[in-house]
């Protein structure tokens, strides 16, 4: 392993050890230590390119040194564990890490595509919608191809096998970031006794004083930070999270945040969650997330070696690694000038200032002058020369605004060229809010808007990049915060001396180096590396007629990628309107949506996958439907049995018997599931006349009656059977699906329009199990378990209910029927459902009781042309629509619900789509629900659809296939031949019959 | 996501525990029958939607399952207030 680490100054150093990490990048060993990111160990090892260009692929390298980064996406890991398009300067080493680069085929050192060249010329801006537009069925063809070389990471075939965790929070104020103003605000909060949660994205507190060499008190920022940081967490009321990424702020100050628990460990060492997901609901919010360092854009400013200054600071004093030989530092501004002097300060002497501005003077200048760095003012980097690494910059003196060039190119030979065009508020949270970040040119950042009371910005994110504003401002906001939820006087405890700040030169507004040739036709000068947006291709976007910023965006792609555009975005913006010739206030800027960065889906998850995701509700019956079938259907959140096949059946061969032994003898159902909700209190008839179609004036007690529901605008909404129990006391079935639909709808309508009545609605779906027995024997069954009741047809009539005790167990009897035969639905408390089932099961042996399931269920009200609401209708449909007039009773003393609209000019179209059996003319071809009609095969598509299948069932106890539909004019037309035409190109001829199939005087259940 | 304040539990409560229920104070016409097409149309199906504060029904659905009504701003999601079905609003336009 010869040459490793050989731009590493010493070994790295955490808590007093260092420690050797193993590690394998596209499959090469290397060594790093611990607490180096992927990325410092790889600039350590002199990898230069660590991956390929999502457009040009052209060679990338390493530019920053944290969520910013645009190049350095990588895959970590492999098999179902894998995670692709990791930032590689956010993850931290761990022993055995395994990353791969995302781009680049075959490899990033050789790409294919480069080769080919041919892909520039195909994809200028907006090439999705230019080049590969025509002939359009070659979309299908291109997109593939285009996603292929395109690439980013992917995504494990296999399910996670990491677990997630969430928790809730709710904090008087949640600190995001502990750099120094985030940690100061942080410590004031928790002194003055708020309840503080302070979250930041890195492995420790510190943010910028982790890299950068400022002193603070007499002390290396480092070590300041470190002795704040102690003070916080001695604090019982201050919750300090790292790793923790806040990247949502929604509505009245909820955030959420991904901790990363152990992507930092080794994969044989981990336990726990993987990440947890933390939703917080803060009374008050402190923003403190910093900013981000611009780079200055020039002609082939992607190529490996071209970095931002900060992050060259980063890997000099936080990781201990210098990216390289010779330095070129480009700067509009003082501030990295302490690049320079970082640098310098490694002894290494190979440094040039390369700074837009003239006669600048800063006591920041005079010490790099002193340390006799060499300064060149009034010039600019123009372009970088090289391919797979900087080899040499070229400078050119610059025009007073440094909009032209006025002279010549020299060459600089240099490996690193360092750039910093000023610095951009971190403002993605405070806009995630709804409020548009705005411009101030003073300091040449977008600055957070103004927002309400409950949330502040401070430091960096507010446009303050002085040091001693960031602790000023956060000791200020943590008190003052603290103040506003009464706690403390809103004066700042901890003392802090600070020095005067260094005054400075004002930084230039400067953000692209004009080169020789003109960006449109010069080389590439990027903006947005890692989607490859160029200067030239916003201009050129701006040539074409694109003058929001918004168009532009998605024109060009600015700012798409997993970056977000931090580094990108403000570049873009300022050439934008330059372009435009306008102001960058006048342009403006996008907004910001949550994520500030990518998130998990895992985590957003959390325990919620598989059996946690939904309820599943089981009836009491459900140990013996387990002893007799393993098929069952879901029907909302309940699990029902489908059919019980016998040995060597079917689905086919079983419902066909089920639904025979049901019209022949008997068979039984577990219908607890039914929506059952209790209606009681002395205006509950009045109540039910106003929901109902029905006039259920007459519903005495023992009896029961079909009703129907509407919405307002007359559509059918549910349909059941209603009970009356006793004098003010009903009990009303609901379909599965739609129980707690119904009750919220009841409801509704009882608080908040008809508050006078005295009404109480309770669900008691739960309370009752119910076994269904139907069939001409079923009477003999009951009969057997039940002696007090007289089940005869003259004592217990149809439609009617009765109280009894079945096999020992007090129980109500329903005479109603779904099947079309003589059938009684037989309810008891729930907790004797298991019982009673087995009981009936008992009863009916000797007449052949069988058991059936939901199919057969539907095959057989099908064959009475029952309706299903929700399957047959579908909002649209009309009591008259279904063939259900006669149980609409108009002109009840109160105008029922729906009523009114049913005599809307829309409802009295005599070609609306009417409810109709269908049944094909070979008697055997099954047409599949959701098929169209048709009335010819003839014409050429596309043809009139005049209707659609809505129930199909090629098996039943008819031995023949049926269907229902519903066909415009359908009531009028039975008799009439239609056509449904068919996915192959075949067509299904149809008969329009009656919807009722089978036994249409409705002489079995009254028997 | 929205920190409601229900005003029958006197709780502030997560959004998760609410369902919408669409624009408030919306009166049923007494007698439906005797009005015209164009009436019940507009009771039916016109809503408001005012940039500015919006009274709305919402029904503490995963709690009291109680029905009240909130004033919310339509462009800041601020909550002027939350008050009973039986009472009228104390802020009835925001913006002059």
């Amino acid at each position: 392993m010869s040459g490793c680490n050989i731009n590493r100054l010493e070994p790295l150093n955490v808590a007093g050890e260092s420690t050797v990490i193993n590690f394998k990048f596209n499959s090469k060993k290397y060594r790093g230590y611990k607490g180096d990111t992927l990325a410092s160990a790889l600039i350590a090892n002199k990898v230069d390119v660590v991956g390929r260009s999502f457009k040009f692929s052209r060679p990338r390298g390493i530019v920053g040194h944290w969520s910013e980064e645009p190049n350095a996406i990588v895959q970590v890991g492999s098999g179902a564990g894998t995670v692709p398009n990791l930032k590689a300067t956010q993850v931290e080493l761990y022993e055995g890490l395994e990353a791969k680069s995302v781009n680049g085929w075959p490899t990033v050192n050789f790409d294919f595509m480069s080769l080919v060249g041919v892909f520039e010329k195909l994809m200028p801006p907006g090439f999705y919608y230019k080049t590969f537009m025509y002939p359009g069925r070659f979309w299908m063809l291109y997109e593939k191809y285009i996603r292929k070389a395109a690439g980013l990471g992917k995504v494990p075939v296999d399910s996670d096998p990491d677990y997630y965790d969430k928790e809730n929070h709710h904090c008087d104020i949640l600190v995001v970031g502990s750099g120094p103003s985030g940690m100061i605000a942080a410590l004031e909060a928790g002194l003055s006794g708020a309840d503080v949660i302070i979250a930041d994205d890195q492995s420790e507190m510190g943010g910028s004083l982790l890299y950068s060499n400022h002193s603070l008190e007499g002390k290396s920022g480092f070590n300041w930070a470190k002795l704040l940081e102690n003070k916080i967490s001695s604090l019982k009321n201050v919750t300090v999270i790292n790793r923790c990424t806040v990247f949502g702020y929604y509505d009245h100050n909820f955030l959420t945040m991904i901790e990363r628990c152990n992507d930092h460990i080794s994969v044989t060492s981990k336990s726990g969650p993987r990440q947890k997901l933390h939703r917080v609901r803060a009374k008050r919010v402190i923003l403190a997330t910093g900013a981000f360092e611009r780079p200055l854009v020039f002609a082939n400013n992607d190529i490996p070696g071209v970095m931002i200054a900060s992050s060259v600071s980063a890997y000099i004093n936080r990781y201990k690694v210098l990216p390289g030989a010779s330095l070129v530092l480009c700067t509009n501004n003082d501030y990295a000038y302490k690049t320079a002097i970082d640098w310098k300060s490694e002894g290494n002497n190979r440094i040039t200032i390369v700074d837009t501005r003239r006669a600048v003077k800063s006591e920041l200048i005079n010490q790099a002058k002193a340390l006799g760095i060499k300064i060149i003012y009034g010039h600019g980097v123009t372009e970088a020369k090289g391919k797979k690494r900087v080899q040499a910059a070229l400078i050119s003196p610059l025009s007073a605004n440094g909009s032209e060039l006025i002279g010549g190119s020299t060459e600089i030979v240099c490996d690193v060229i360092a750039t910093s065009g000023g610095w951009s508020a971190a403002v993605h949270l405070n806009s995630q809010t709804g409020v548009k970040p705005v411009w101030n040119r003073n300091i040449i950042s977008f600055t957070p808007g103004k927002t309400n009371e409950t949330q502040v910005s401070i430091g960096a994110c507010n446009g303050s990049f002085n040091l001693i504003d960031c602790i000023q401002e956060g000791s200020e906001a943590g008190a003052l915060m603290s103040k506003n939820l009464g706690f403390g006087k809103g004066k700042p405890k901890e003392k802090i001396a600070l020095d005067k700040s260094e005054n400075e030169h004002p930084t230039q507004p400067i953000f692209c180096i004009p080169h020789q040739k003109p960006s449109i036709k010069g080389l590439k000068q990027f903006v947005d590396q890692q989607l490859d947006v160029t200067a030239g291709s916003i201009e050129l976007a701006a040539k074409e007629g694109f003058e929001s910023v918004e168009h532009v965006k998605r024109y060009t792609a600015l700012g798409f990628g997993t970056d977000q555009g931090k580094l990108g975005n403000v570049n873009g913006m300022a050439i934008l309107a330059n372009a435009l010739n306008k102001s960058i206030e006048e342009t403006g800027t996008t907004m910001f949506r949550p994520a500030y960065t990518p998130t998990t889906f895992g985590a957003i998850a959390g325990r919620d996958v598989k059996v946690l995701f939904d309820p599943i509700r089981y009836t009491p019956m459900h140990e013996w439907h387990k002893k007799h079938t393993k098929e069952f259907e879901n029907v909302g959140q309940w699990r029902r049995p489908w059919y019980f096949p016998k040995v060597s059946e079917g689905m086919e061969q079983a419902v066909a018997r089920e639904c025979l032994a049901v019209r022949n003898k008997v068979g039984i159902l577990d219908a607890s599931t039914l929506g059952k909700i209790d209606v009681k209190g002395k205006d509950a008839l009045e109540f039910l006349n106003r929901v109902y179609t029905n006039d259920f004036t007459s519903l005495t007690p023992g009896r029961c009656r079909y009703g129907l529901m509407l919405k307002e605008d007359g559509m059918i909404f549910d349909d059941g059977v209603c009970a009356c129990i006793d004098k003010n006391h009903y009990l009303i079935h609901t379909t599965t699906g739609g129980a707690a639909n119904v009750l919220s709808w009841l409801e509704m309508w009882k608080q908040t329009e008809w508050p006078e009545l005295e009404v109480f609605l309770t669900s008691v779906t739960d309370v009752w199990a119910t076994a269904t027995i139907s069939g001409p024997e079923s009477r003999k069954v009951i009969s057997k378990i039940c002696r007090d009741i007289d089940f005869s047809d003259d004592n217990f009539k149809f439609m009617h209910l009765k109280h009894g005790t079945v096999a020992g167990i007090e129980a109500r009897i329903f005479r109603i029927s779904f099947t079309g035969e003589l059938s009684f639905e037989i309810n008891v408390p729930s907790r004797y459902g298991l019982y009673i089932w087995s009981k009936l099961i008992d009863a009916g042996d000797e007449f052949g009781i069988t058991p059936y399931g939901t199919e057969a269920m539907h095959v057989l009200r099908a064959e009475k042309g029952f309706i299903i609401v929700g399957q047959d209708t579908d909002g649209s449909m009309s009591p008259s629509d279904m063939g259900l007039s006669w149980i609409v009773k108009e002109g009840k003393k109160f105008s029922f619900l729906g009523e009114r609209s049913l005599h809307r000019s829309d409802l009295l179209r005599s070609d609306r789509k009417q409810f109709v059996g269908l049944l094909s003319n070979d008697s055997k071809t099954h047409v599949p629900e959701g098929s169209q009609i048709v009335t010819s095969k003839k014409k050429k598509f596309p043809m009139k659809m005049e209707g659609h299948v809505t129930s199909s069932y090629a098996h039943g106890s008819l031995g023949y296939p049926i269907a229902l539909a519903v066909v415009e004019n359908g009531h009028q037309r039975l008799g009439e031949t239609v056509f449904s035409p068919q996915a192959d190109g075949s067509f299904v001829d149809l008969k329009i019959v009656s919807p009722v199939f089978y036994d249409s005087k409705g002489e079995r259940s009254n028997v | 996501m929205l920190l409601i304040y229900c005003p029958y539990c006197k709780q502030y409560r997560d959004e998760e525990e609410f369902s919408y229920a669409g624009e408030a104070h919306i009166k049923r016409p007494q007698n439906p029958l005797a009005i015209s097409d164009e009436s019940w149309g507009n009771y039916l199906f016109f809503r408001k939607n005012p940039s500015d504060v919006h009274h709305e029904m919402w029904n503490h659905s995963s709690g009291c399952r109680q029905f009240f009504n909130v004033a919310r701003d339509m462009i800041t999601y601020e909550i002027k207030e939350t008050y009973c079905i039986s009472e009228s609003p104390k802020i009835e336009k925001y913006k002059k």
